[in-house]
């Protein structure tokens, strides 16, 4: 049939790299992307100014949360082919354990990528992926063509 | 001799300081604007450097969330009547709209109930001075009297 969706076109790393870099606050926390095959890896390298428990020390919270919003947008500009950057609706995160002051690491999954909306689901984690200090459920708003059209 | 001061007036006085002990805080500039029993304001300004939308120059989203997990906190811990260790069980932020270009973004947190393990906390980000058009809405949970204690996160994990 003549309206299939197209296959998304592969985004390589240069391509996702430049819609990254151009997003200021993802500079600001220094989080950078791995992609290998279709496996993206968003990585946060430690720095002082992170830390949101000085006493521990441990992570803030709501870096561990914006390092996860970031890797979901990443993943679902990657799964869509690259348009324009979805926006947030909603996230729902469960902090499992506190971030030490090192490394760390996400990884999501587009569990659907709809018209308009996807649901998606992150972990981070630092020693061991199997035992993530934190995970994330949301929902993102896709901003293709088509949906623009519709709400204009 | 022991402060019968309630906590929460405690960290009204401290104010400043609640932000300059937080690194990840001080880096997005925050400022407190009150602490009252269970309740707390906190304000960051828009930044170039925490723009998430190149294109609308809007706020980066996670820069919201920080503000609003760390105001949460801060109303958790004004509803104590000494202070403990506590951690984030669990944050669920609903982003209604962007908030405007260059406007500052104020959080206000109200720790409603607290049990002897679990602080409930609700807060609003808001763009302006109306009330009925918040940008974001947070539920959080934390665990009150864990046992972090100082320095157990240098130690590598068992």
């Amino acid at each position: 049939m003549s309206d299939a969706p197209a296959t998304p076109t592969r985004v390589n790393l240069s391509e996702l790299s430049t819609m990254f870099q151009a997003v200021p606050y993802a500079k600001f926390l220094g989080v950078q992307l791995e992609l290998k095959g279709d496996e993206l890896t968003a990585i946060l390298p430690f720095k002082d100014d992170l830390i949101g428990n000085p006493m521990l020390p441990a992570l803030h919270g709501g870096v561990v949360g914006a390092l996860m919003e970031l890797t979901a947008v990443a993943q679902i500009f990657l799964a869509q082919g690259g348009k324009k950057i979805p926006k947030v609706i909603d996230i729902s995160i469960d902090y499992l354990r506190s971030g030490r002051p090192i490394d760390t690491y996400a990884r999501a999954h587009v569990t659907k990528l709809g018209r308009r909306i996807a649901n998606v689901r992150v972990e981070a984690w630092q020693f061991d992926r199997a035992d993530p200090i934190a995970a994330l459920h949301g929902h993102f708003l896709l901003k293709s063509d088509e949906a623009e059209a519709e709400t204009n | 001799m022991r402060d019968d001061t309630p906590l929460w007036q405690r960290m009204a006085t401290a104010g400043a300081m609640m932000i300059q002990g937080t690194p990840q805080a001080r880096a997005l500039g925050m400022r407190v604007v009150s602490i009252t029993e269970a309740r707390a304001v906190v304000e960051v300004d828009w930044r170039e450097d925490l723009v998430g939308d190149p294109e609308t120059g809007v706020i980066a989203s996670g820069v919201v969330t920080t503000l609003l997990d760390n105001t949460c906190g801060v109303a958790a811990f004004a509803a104590l009547s000494e202070p403990m260790s506590t951690a984030t069980l669990d944050l669920r932020i609903d982003y209604m709209r962007p908030a405007k270009k260059g406007a500052t973004i104020r959080a206000e947190a109200h720790c409603y109930r607290m049990t002897k393990t679990v602080a409930f906390v609700r807060a609003f980000a808001f763009d302006g001075a109306d009330e009925t058009d918040p940008v974001a809405a947070a539920q959080a949970a934390f665990m009150m009297g864990t046992s972090g204690r100082m320095g157990k996160n240098r130690r590598p994990p068992k």
